[in-house]
This record gives C-alpha cells, structure tokens and sequence, in this order.
C-alpha cells in the first residue's frame, strides 16, 4: 500500500465509526477496527522491503519552491513505530469496544482514537519536517479530544488543558528548532537532513536547535520536570491512557530524539541533556510511583520512568545503547498497554482504582492476576521475561558511561531507580491482588469477559515469547529500527538472548530486585516517611504560572482593547497617515505629465454644490434630518459627476443607491434621536479636525498626484475593450466585465449582497423577540403624524407609477448589455417601484400583495447566476465562460440571446430580493397593532366610513 | 488655469475629511453618515485611477475613436451596490443597539448604564405605556 494512502486511511476512515454509531456499537467498534486492520496490513505490505533494509517512500510535491512538499519514507524506526500504533491500537478497539458503558458516546471515541492514530501514523512516516510538525501538533489536538472525552468530569478537562497546553508549548519551541535544523542544512527533507550530521553539528546554531526540539521531544514524552501532565491526563478512560499514554503518543518524543539520533546526538551536549535528565526522570518517576494509591496514577509515573530510561538509552549515542533502547521500546509497550489494560479490568469489575480499597483479588479475578502478575514482572526485570533482557542491556550500558569523568554515579543510580521499579511493581502485585480477601469492594469483583482479557492476554503472551525466543521473535525488527537510528552502524555480534551468564548487570538487577523486595516489605516506613517529606505539588505550580499568564493576556487586552472605538478609529487614522508620510518623504515620484482638463464654469458650480453639500452636513450634523437630506444632495451631485466623467453606468447606479439608502436611514432615524447631543470638549474636537483634515489632504493628494500622472505600465483595460464585443458580445464595456470578464467577482459580490440581507433579516428577527418588541409597540410617535398617513394623492400616483417603473426596469435590464444599465441597476430600480408601494400604502397593506418571500428571491438569484456558470461546463468551458448569438425573428430586427444575460437575471434578483429584504426588515419595527389597515389609502371614496374620524387609522 | 483634476481631487479630499469627521463623533448616527461619506470618497477614488476623461463612455461604437478605462467603473459599479449593502448592516446593528440597549453612544468608557430619563424628552421614541 502506498506510504500516502497508509497516512491517509486514519482520517479517512474516522468518518465511519462517527456515521456506523447508529447502526449499534459493533458497527461503529467494526469499522474503526476495519480501518485499523487494513491499514496494518498495508503497513506490512511494505515490511519485507523495510525488513531487507530498503526505504519505502512516496511523494507528492505541493510547494516546492517553499520546501512543503509531503514526502513520506518508511525505514526501520517508522516500521516499528507504525506497527505499534496499528497493532495496539487494534487491541485496544477492542478492549474499548468493552470497556465502553452504554452512556457513552462511542461514535466520537473512535472517530477521536482514529484522528488520533492516524496523526501518529502521520509522524512515524514524515519524511518532511514541515510535514512532521503538523502531524505532531495534530496529535496535541486529537489526545486533548481524548483525554478530555469525559467532558463532565472536571479532572477530565483540566488534565486535557494541562496536556494540550504543555505539549503545546512543547511543540511550538520544536517548529523553531526543526526550522532552524531547516535553515541550516538548507532542505526540510528528513532523508537530506539525517546525512548532514558535519554540517549541522559544527553550526553555531546546533546548540539553539537541539534544545528546542529537545523541548518539543521532552514534553510529549513526558520528562521531568515537564513529567507532570501525563499523570493528570490518566483521567482519561483507560483505553486512551493505554494506547495514548503507554504505546504511542509519549513514544512521539522518543521517536523523534531517535529519528535525529544521527544528526544531533554524539556531542558532549546531548550526552548530558539527554542521557542526565533521562536518569533524573527514571528515578523521580519510580519513586513517585511507588507511593501513588491509584492504579493509574502509579502506571502512569510508572511510563514516566520507563520512558527516562529510554531516554537515558538515547543519550548515551553508541549503537548498543540504541539498540537497547529500540528494544526496550517494544516491550513496554507490550507490557505496558497489558498492564493499563488490567487495571482499567479492575476499575470496571471492582469499581475502584484506590489500591487501599483493594488486595486479595487473587482468588476472586484469576484470570487478571495472572495477567497482570507476569506484565508487572516483565516490568520489575525478572526473568524469563521481556523487560528483564532490555533492563540487562540498560545496565550493561550504564555501567560503561561516564558522567563528568565518574564511572559509577550513573550505574548507581539507574540500579536506584530500578530498585524503586521493582518496588512499585511488587505493589502493584501485592497491594492489589495478595494479601487477605476484603468484602467491602464497591462492586462485586468477577473476572470480565474474553472482550476485555483478549487484548492483554495477546500482550502478556508477546512478553513471554519475546523474553524466551528474542531472536525469533524480534531480532530483526531490532535490527532494522535499531540500524534507522544509528544510520547503519550496529554492535557486531548483537544477539538477544536472556541468558548472558553471571555477569556485572545480573548483580546489578539481583541487588535492585532484593532491594525493591525489601522497600515493599517496609512499605509502611517508607510511606510514613514519603508523606512526611514536603514536595512540590505540580498542578498547583502549573495553574499558578497559567493563572499569571492569563492575568497578563487579559491587562494587555483589556489596556488595548477598552471598548472605546472612537479612540480606535482615530489610531487607525494616525498610523494611516504616518504611513503615508513615510511613503511620501521616503519614495520619489515622478514628473507630473499628464495635460489636465480644462474645467468649465459648470463643472465649477458643481465642485461648489458638492463641497458645499458635504460641509452642511458636517455643520449641521447634530440635526440628523437636515444631514440626511443634503447627504441626498451629495449623492446626487456624484452621480452627476460620475455621468460627466464617462461613467453613466456608475452615475445610474449611484442615483438608484442613493434613493434606497436615504429611505433606509429615513426609516432608521424614525426610531433614534432626532438629535445629537454635543459631546466632547475642545480637545476632542481640536482633535477630530486635525485628524481630519490631515486625512483629506493625504486622500486629496494622492489621488491628485495619481491623477496627474500617466500609468507607469499599460492598463490591462485594452483587453477588455478589445475583446468585449467578439469575445463577449456586448458594446457596453462595463456590464460585459460585470458578467462575463470578472464574472466570479460579480458572482461573489451578488453571494456578499445577499448574506447582508440575511444578516439584517436575522439581526431584525432576534431583536423583535426580546423585549424590545413590547417598547416599540408601545412606541408613541414624536410629533404627530403630519395628515394622512396614506395619502390619496400619493398612493394614486406610486400605482400609476408602478407599471411603469418596472418597465422602465425592465428596459435598463435588456439593453444593459450593450448600453448603459445592466442587472444591478435594473434590480435597485424594480425594488424602488416596490418600495413606493410600502411607503404609499402601508406595511401591511404591500406585503400581504407580496407573494414571493425575499429570501427565496435572494437564493433564486444566486442559483441562476451559479447554473448559468455551471452550463460552461457542459461545454468543456471553465465555470462561467458565457455564450451568444444573434437571432432574428421577423418581424423584429435582429436581437441576441446571450448566456450572459442569464446570469445577469441571476445578478437583478440577487439585487432586488436584497434590497428588499433589509428594508422590509427594517420596516418590520414600525408595525404596531392600531396601524394595520386593510386599504390602501386613508380615504376611499369607495368606503362610506371615514376612518380619519376615529381616529384609529391615524394613529 | 482651473482644471477638472484640482477640482476633484480637492473633492475627494473634503469627502474623506467629513468622513474622518463623523467617524470619529461619539454616537452612531453621525458614524453611520461618515461610514457613506468614506464609501463615496473610496469609491470615487477609486474610479478615477482609471484616469479622469469627458466624453467617451466606455460603450463601443463606431463613431468613438477612444475610450475611458472601463475595468475602474465595472470594479466600483459593484462596489456601490456592496457598500449600500453594509451600511444596511450596519444601520440595522445600530438600531437594534439602540433598540434594545437605549444607547446610541460608540464607546464602551463609561461602564454604567445611561440614565434612563435623560434622552426621553428630547426624543420621545419610547414612553412608558
């Protein structure tokens, strides 16, 4: 199976158990196992290559020129990884599959365990760094999902926080230290990268780059002081701490030390970074474990041990050590996942994990004892087991390193801290399953079905055989994940074997053995004394430097960002300025050569009806009517000058805007203040005028400049003028762009037009629901209403006006093709002969004639736009390429027909149902219950009643 | 020599200011009003680096031996369509704020609720039943 498609198949496949959940939890459990499987057995398509000592790779180029590119490569070390995610993560399926009670909700779990998996597949493969980091960050994701995926418990969430937030932190400091790695070699591929050890070792930036992917490497696999989070995340169910938290994700950091090993290790360095605070972890994290009452909390300090070990193993850079750590690797994880499984079995048939609850379960649940006995075994270092021949290898390592020119500390300590090892695992067996019988469990303790004991009985008798056949077993697998990290260089003569005669490390792991022997026998001393000696308690430390963190964020954004907008708005005007200072005393210009036009007395008179338009509104703006109604004089003075500059589409479109958006704010204002207050004192003001008049000279001078001058290059608007008529079949210029040229700009901006509508459709619909809907119907009017509200004259005058507006519309749509007009423009005027309607009439009166709701006029409009472009494609034509041809009809002259128009029909609905629906909207405040009227006007001469005499209509 | 170019530039420039202006008052009505000035400054600025030119629409025919540059107008036309489209939105935002929390005012510097007596008299847009 391709090496892209096996990266895939976990993400494509986590879609089906999150669908399958509701054909029954089989179903769901089936296919993520489904997925797994057949990802596992493509994986072991490419394992005869791998195991002859080939690389498997698959690549895809995305952006080469940048260095992303998703290259993928399979060697010893990714094998070896990737079949431990799949094979355990098959286990563990099914184990869920069990453990799982009805409540929960198993669809996400195994949609969450498969995103998760298949990140991780994702990093073991990445043959990219870039690649790499985000398959890594992929997995902070998903483990937060799955640590945290009992949501209602507290400890669930803080302890998914607590590791997003340090494996986080973690992976942020890596991108820096892969990307400097990058920098450095000059390539962001892996297979480049690991043959450039010279290159990189002599760097002034090694050192930078190692400590930061050390960083990222130290976090994820939890080593001190960063140890912290993996006990906390251990509130997760136990199939996620086994898989998660034993087998897989804490092995990320140990992946990745191991997949640099050859680049990065070898220097004075890495020997004591790595190779020290691997020991340092192995012993604080045996120690605590020794005295943790929880099951979970024990096993998990029990990884963080462990993976000090390996950790240790990998600083040590010579060959042996890597190939003791490779080694020690698998069999954690067998014996590890066997042994979370066990105690995730007592928790569900005992009901507890509180070791002071339990004891004497060897009678009571066999078939556990003895699983759970021979993995905890393995994991003290006894013989025959698996963890015995990798403990030897660690000694024998130990024994040979030097620490700051001392031979013994390091021996000495690593047989402390197996001293501790073996002390928590004859615990683990004694405390738990020894001792006397009880009866006050809180559940009645039977062993569980096969669905539970399969998974670890598979893994406790891989423990067995791998400690009694290492050769057969897993000699080769070693060999080749052990030769990916060394780069090929091997111990000569490495066999595995359990019984290398009575040498160094077997009095070691006898004194160690003895040693954890007698700890537990004097448990209760040591207790006493591990509960009178003060320790820092880490959650409280993170949460304290977390709470700092967030008080700092939230003065910095509070000082930023105080709510006062207006404060805002004159920053943004500053720096603007200040840019514009800087570009203008920092660049040159050229010379002005540009004839200007001579400007005629008319053109004076209107540069006057403007400037002096805008300056009454400035003047009088506390006076919100009067603003509004010379705003219509401003608008309209542009619209002329758009149609004196040769622009008459724009001068239509902007008179037809204009109307409609000074009935918008007409209809807003009548339910604000008429008035603004004056506010401020002078400073403000002094302000606001600087700052304003500033901005208009920056604005004026620019487009004076511009304006004066030739373009630099020639505009690309020769094309469209030349192909406008043969290539798009329309003399108007400006609409053939509009729907045809840039059509996907004006299908996008049509998609804009209409989510503003619905915007202010469901702004108008929240607002009405609350208890704004009873102020407005209790509204009283300001002044009272000047007359009739629905004047006979006007009323009259807007029907006569209707049919003929919409003709009118209807002319501009058709000729816009080819004369100035087009759909947008026919649809503001189609929606302002409906608008006369609404004001005329009524409300009430116009809508109960409107039959079509707006929003589907909207869609509508959309979707004809949208299949017109989608008929290209019928043609073998890119997503709106329109078409045209002439036709001729006698007795009329010869028209065309034009896809274009089409969509342009497409464009007028969108126009008209928007417009519409935002007014109708806002119309929708005014409505209160004494306004309804079934008439159209005030007065009907048809009506012997007058209603004006009641009163009721006016009101 | 008065040419069309001083003219509009120096139009433009008094556009902007009043927006700037009215942008920067205290309430949401008169930020509403600089919001359209801007768009029209903005727009017609825009429009003009399309070069300013008198008597040659950009709609061919057979008698016109030039052309203004087409690609600004079609690049605006939709432009003034969308910024009526957002000052919609934003009147309607403004409304409703004022609507439900009886309070037109754009900043946040003042953590109290306004006083409740204080603007009924002069607007008389809500009276209690």
């Amino acid at each position: 199976m391709s090496l892209i498609l096996l990266a895939a198949l976990p993400f494509l496949g986590a879609v089906f158990p999150a669908l399958l959940i509701r054909a029954g939890r089989d179903a769901s459990a089936g296919a993520a196992g489904m997925v797994t499987l057949i990802a596992f057995i493509g994986l072991m398509t490419n394992a005869p290559a791998v195991m002859r000592g080939e690389v498997v790779t698959a690549q895809i180029d995305w952006l080469p020129a940048l260095g992303l590119n998703a290259h993928f490569f399979l060697d010893g070390l990714g094998l070896l990884f990737a079949g431990l995610i799949l094979g355990i993560g098959l286990l563990i399926i099914l184990y869920a599959r069990y453990y799982l009670s009805r409540e929960d909700p198993m669809g996400q779990f195994y949609a969450y365990l498969l995103l998760f998996q298949g990140a991780m597949v994702g990093i073991v493969l990445s043959d990219n760094i870039l690649l790499l980091l985000v398959f890594w960050e992929l997995t902070s994701l998903s483990s937060f999902l799955l640590i945290g995926y009992w949501r209602h418990l507290p400890e669930g969430r803080q302890g998914a926080r607590m590791a997003l937030t340090v494996t986080g932190a973690g992976g942020l400091a890596m991108i820096g230290g892969m990307l400097i790695l990058g920098n450095i070699v000059g390539s962001y591929d892996l297979t480049v990268i690991l043959t450039q050890k010279e290159l990189i070792q002599s760097s002034p930036m090694y050192l930078p780059a190692l400590l930061l992917i050390l960083a990222g490497a130290f976090t994820k696999s939890a080593q001190f002081p960063f140890h912290f989070w993996l006990p906390h995340a251990m509130a997760a169910p136990t199939p996620v701490s086994a898989y998660l938290h034993s087998a897989t994700m804490v092995k990320a950091g140990l992946f990745l030390m191991a997949r640099m090993w050859p680049v990065l290790s070898g220097t004075d360095a890495w020997f004591y970074i790595v190779a020290t605070t691997g020991l340092v972890t192995m012993v604080v994290g045996a120690v605590i474990a020794l005295f943790k009452d929880d099951l979970k909390a024990l096993l998990a300090f029990s990884t963080v041990s462990h993976l000090g070990l390996i950790t240790m193993l990998l600083g040590f850079a010579t060959p042996y050590a890597a190939v003791a750590a490779v080694f020690h690797i698998i069999n954690h994880a067998t014996f590890k996942a066997a042994l979370f499984m066990s105690a995730g079995i007592i928790d569900h048939e005992t009901g507890t994990r509180d070791i002071n609850r339990l004891g004497g379960l060897r009678k009571l649940m066999p078939l556990t004892f003895v699983l759970a006995t021979i993995a905890s075994l393995s994991m003290a270092g006894l013989p025959p087991l698996n963890g015995f021949l990798s403990k030897e290898m660690m000694l024998e390592q130990a024994l040979h390193a030097h620490w700051l020119g001392n031979p013994w500390i390091l021996a000495a300590v690593a047989v402390l801290g197996s001293a501790f090892s073996a002390a928590y695992c004859f615990r683990y067996i004694g405390h738990v399953f020894l001792g006397p019988e009880r009866h006050d469990y809180p559940a009645h303790p039977h062993d569980p079905g096969p669905g539970l004991w399969l998974s670890p009985a598979f893994l406790v008798l891989l423990v067995i055989l791998i400690g009694l056949f290492p050769q057969t077993m897993v000699q080769g697998l070693v060999e080749v994940s052990a030769g990916a990290v060394t780069g090929g260089y091997l111990p000569d003569h490495l066999k595995l074997k359990l019984w290398h005669g009575f040498n160094e490390p077997l009095l070691m792991s006898t004194i160690a053995t003895v040693a954890g022997l007698l700890l537990i026998w004097a448990y209760g001393t040591a207790r006493g004394l591990w509960d009178g000696a003060p320790r820092p308690e880490a959650k409280a430390i993170f949460d304290r430097v977390v709470g700092a963190f967030t008080d700092l964020s939230r003065w910095v954004t509070d000082g930023l960002h105080d709510g006062t907008i207006t404060r805002y708005s004159a920053i943004f005007v500053l720096f603007t300025l200040g840019l514009g200072w800087i570009a203008y005393t920092g660049g040159a210009m050229s010379t002005a050569d540009r004839v200007g036009l001579t400007a005629s007395p008319m053109v004076v008179v209107g540069w006057f009806c403007l400037v002096g338009s805008t300056a009454c509104v400035v003047a009088f703006h506390r006076n919100r009517l009067l603003a509004l109604v010379i705003l219509g004089v401003v608008g309209l003075m542009i619209s002329l000058m758009f149609n004196f500059l040769s622009a008459p589409d724009l001068a239509l479109t902007q008179i037809s805007v204009e109307v409609v958006t000074i009935i918008l704010l007409l209809l807003a204002l009548n339910f604000m203040p008429r008035e603004t207050p004056a506010e401020g004192g002078g400073a403000r003001r002094l302000r606001d005028v600087v700052l304003s008049v500033g901005g208009g000279l920056g604005v004026g001078g620019l487009i004076y400049a511009i304006l004066t001058r030739n373009p630099a290059t020639e505009s690309i608007s020769r094309f469209h003028l030349e192909n406008s008529y043969t290539g798009g079949g329309g003399t108007n210029v400006v609409n053939v762009i509009l729907v045809d040229f840039r059509g996907y700009d004006t299908f996008g901006e049509i998609i804009v037009l209409g989510i503003a509508a619905i915007i202010i459709f469901a702004i108008t619909e929240a607002c009405l629901d609350g208890p704004v809907r009873a102020r407005l119907l209790n509204r009283r009017p300001v002044e009272p209403p000047a007359g009739d509200t629905h004047p006979l004259m006007m009323v009259v005058a807007t029907r006569v006006m209707m049919p003929i507006a919409l003709m009118v519309a209807a002319y501009i749509f058709f000729r816009g093709h080819n004369l100035p007009g087009g759909g947008f423009i026919a649809g503001l005027i189609a929606a302002i002969a409906v608008i006369m309607q609404y004001m005329a009439s009524g409300f009430s009166w116009a809508a109960a004639r409107q039959r079509w709701p707006y929003h589907g006029i909207i869609g509508s409009g959309v979707l004809v736009a949208a299949v017109t472009g989608l008929g290209a494609w019928f043609n073998d034509m890119p997503f709106l390429t329109s078409a045209f041809t002439y036709v001729k009809i006698p007795p009329l002259e010869k028209f065309e027909l034009a896809t274009a128009a089409l969509f342009d029909l497409g464009v007028f609905l969108a126009v008209v149902g928007a417009v519409m629906l935002a007014l109708e909207s806002l119309a929708r405040y005014a409505w209160q219950p004494g306004m309804v009227s079934e008439f159209p006007m005030d007065i009907n001469p048809e009506r012997d009643d007058t209603p004006s005499e009641d009163g009721e209509e006016t009101r | 020599m008065m040419t069309v170019e001083l003219l509009f530039s120096s139009a433009v420039g008094v556009l902007t200011a009043a927006g700037i202006y009215l942008v920067l008052q205290l309430r949401t009505f008169p930020v509403i009003l600089g919001l359209s000035f801007l768009s029209y400054a903005v727009n017609v600025f825009l429009f003009a680096s399309g070069r300013l030119v008198v008597n040659q629409p950009p709609i061919l025919t057979k008698y016109a031996e030039s052309y203004t540059d087409p690609l600004p107008q079609a690049l605006v036309l939709t432009a003034i369509v969308i910024s009526f489209g957002m000052t919609a939105v934003v009147v309607m935002i403004a409304l409703s704020a004022w609507l439900s929390a009886r309070d037109d005012r754009v900043d946040m510097e003042n953590e109290d609720p306004p006083p409740d007596d204080d603007e009924d008299g002069e607007t008389g847009s809500e009276a209690p039943s």
